[in-house]
């Protein structure tokens, strides 16, 4: 990427969140423990803007997936409140939480695809769940498999799949209704680096439609390639939030140090349609 | 919501779930076929029962030479006792057609008819048999007994084998309505506990479906509907192998043996539905229900 480019880009990226609240993510001082002791995520506070595009990293046990099931709401918080564009997870009931997940795209950790599916069924349950025609599932769910790479896999079951084309379904699955946030829990942990490239466009590509992605990785490479927003974990706490951040700190050189300086500030922006202004569209 | 894709995911995960399914379906087959085996037996057993307490009755011999209206009167007096229920009235003429066609021999020896007229009064419960008996023939101070009307002659009931049959029989009900229990109960266990282990073994599944943002409802009525098809595709073998097992066995004895004769057993037709209906509804309840606990994710 040209240097313009990629200076025309971080613009955008920054331009807005100020300007658009509320933020599509909102931790506060949110504590979870498993059982009575075992902590899994503590204290953690930050906030996540309308289409940004977040990493974050940590250590193996760092807290990450708790985070992610925090906020889909399969665990509840032991403390602290979770808000998703602006509403507080706490109130939304149990009727309400399957048309919350709805809204979001999830990429699991350990897939969680349904064994007694194809491929092709698996992408569909998707969208069968939210009430798309048949018409609609047959023209959606080709093009998603094709951009995933897993045209010709589309009648075989999850057993008999490798672990990385297991991983594309379940990125596929995620896609395939657009969600305005999408979370990606090691999405590229099991792919070579061409395929993981390519999951990585397939975000990013997603994350410049207006969705907000947050990826949980281990891979240093892709997070020093992409120099997104950084928030590092360390035993279930928040040790680094850094925007263009690095996989491991490391202390800036001096070229560096210097074209962060004369960055100018963004211009605030508003974009016209947000598809996250639709993530409660149900209640209404 | 949408029948079509609910029917279509219930046959789809029949097909994929072959040997749970196939469980299932077997034991609602087992369960209907011992219970199609059994109410018919239940029933012919206590049917039996009470026709035998209904044999227990008072005989009320007549005087020889009782007219019409020594007859009529007794008739009335009969009637008008609490405890009777049918009085019928057996003439001379017909005891001896009756005696004779079972022992010519004997009778032809007699020549003449040595019967009386009797009514053969059968008491409303069999139970108050012996307190009919009473009444019509009170016991005096001797010890002996005067009948309620001098035109009877006597009035007779085996007191050792009515009480007999009396006990007999209600054992025999008894033992029966228990088993009857003990097999309902059984049968509901059997086909509750093979669904929860067929959903056991789906856990995972309805978890991961919610995951993706299913409702309950969504995820409950394939399987519910696959409750059905199971339920009733193994009550529609069972009840085939009964009708089978009817015509082939039962029908061709029944001319030999009046046991299995007796009137008051259950109509196949009406048999076939009522356990049809049961293990439709007693599946679909079932894996309705046992998937609660499977939704709270
Ligand atoms: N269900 C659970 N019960 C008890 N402890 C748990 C449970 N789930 C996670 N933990 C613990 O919580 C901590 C954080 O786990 P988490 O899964 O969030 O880590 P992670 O950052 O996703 O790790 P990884 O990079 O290996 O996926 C770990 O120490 C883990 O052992
Ligand atoms: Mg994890």
């Amino acid at each position: 990427m040209a240097i313009v480019e990629r200076h025309k880009d971080e613009l955008e990226r920054r331009a807005g969140p100020q300007d658009r609240a509320p933020a599509v993510v909102e931790f506060r001082g949110v504590t979870k423990h498993y059982g009575t002791e075992k902590a899994g995520l503590t204290e953690a506070t930050f906030s996540v803007q309308r289409g940004e595009f977040v990493f974050l990293v940590g250590s193996t046990g760092s807290g990450k997936s708790t985070l992610m099931r925090l906020l889909i709401k399969e665990l509840e918080p032991t403390k602290g409140t979770i808000k998703v564009a602006g509403r507080d997870l706490a109130e939304v009931t149990r009727r309400k939480v399957p048309y919350y997940r709805r809204n979001i795209g999830i990429v699991f950790q350990d897939f969680k695809l349904l064994p007694n599916r194809t491929v092709y069924d698996n992408v569909a349950y998707a969208l069968q769940v939210t009430g798309h025609s048949r018409k609609e599932i047959r023209n959606r769910v080709p093009d998603i498999l094709r951009l995933t790479g897993l045209s010709t896999k589309l009648h075989n079951y999850p057993d008999q799949l490798s672990g990385g084309e297991q991983q594309r379904v379940s990125v596929a699955r995620a896609f395939v209704n657009h969600p305005p946030l999408l979370l990606a829990d090691e999405p590229t942990g099991n792919l070579d680096p061409e395929t993981s490239i390519g999951i990585m466009q397939l975000l990013f590509r997603i994350n410049r439609t207006g969705s907000t992605v947050i990826v949980a990785t281990h891979d240093a490479q892709m997070v020093d390639r992409m120099r997104r927003r950084v928030i590092e974990l360390q035993r279930g706490r928040i040790i680094r939030d850094e925007h263009s951040g690095l996989y491991a700190p490391r202390d800036m050189n001096t070229a560096e140090f210097g074209a962060l300086l004369r960055e100018p500030a963004p211009a605030p922006k508003r974009v016209e349609k947000d598809p996250i202004d639709e993530l409660w569209g149900d209640e209404a | 919501m949408k029948p079509g894709f609910f029917v279509r995911e219930a046959l789809r995960s029949i097909g994929r779930n072959a040997i749970p399914s196939f469980a299932a379906m077997a034991s609602v087959l087992v369960t209907v076929l011992v219970l199609g085996v059994f109410i018919p037996v239940v029933q012919a057993t206590t049917g039996a029962a009470n026709e035998v307490r209904g044999r227990v009755l008072v005989d009320v011999y007549l005087q020889k030479d009782a007219t019409q209206a020594d007859i009529d009167r007794v008739r009335d007096r009969i009637q008008s006792v609490e405890t009777a229920g049918k009085v019928e009235f057996v003439s001379k003429a017909q005891a001896y057609q009756r005696e004779k066609a079972r022992n010519p021999e004997a009778y032809q020896l007699l020549g003449k008819n040595p019967l009386p007229d009797t009514f053969r009064v059968t008491p409303k419960k069999p139970d108050d048999v012996l307190k009919l008996r009473d009444a019509l023939a009170p016991a005096g101070v001797s010890g002996g007994r005067t009948p309620i009307d001098e035109s009877i002659e006597s009035v007779k009931s085996s007191k050792d084998e009515s009480t007999k049959i009396l006990t007999a029989t209600r054992v025999v009900k008894l033992a029966m309505g228990a088993l009857a229990i003990l097999l309902v109960i059984a049968s509901v266990l059997l086909i509750s506990n093979t669904i929860r282990l067929s959903l056991f073994s789906r856990r995972r599944e309805v978890e991961v479906m919610k995951l993706v943002g299913a409702t309950d409802s969504f995820i409950r009525w394939p399987f519910v509907i696959e409750g059905v098809v199971l339920g009733a595709l193994g009550g529609v073998l069972a009840v085939l192998l009964l009708a089978v097992g009817k015509i082939a066995l039962v029908d061709p004895l029944a001319e030999d043996f009046a046991l299995i004769a007796a009137p008051r057993t259950i109509q196949f037709g009406v048999l076939a539905v009522l356990l049809l209906g049961a293990s439709v509804l007693v599946s679909a309840a079932g894996s309705g229900l046992s998937l609660r606990r499977f939704l709270r994710v």
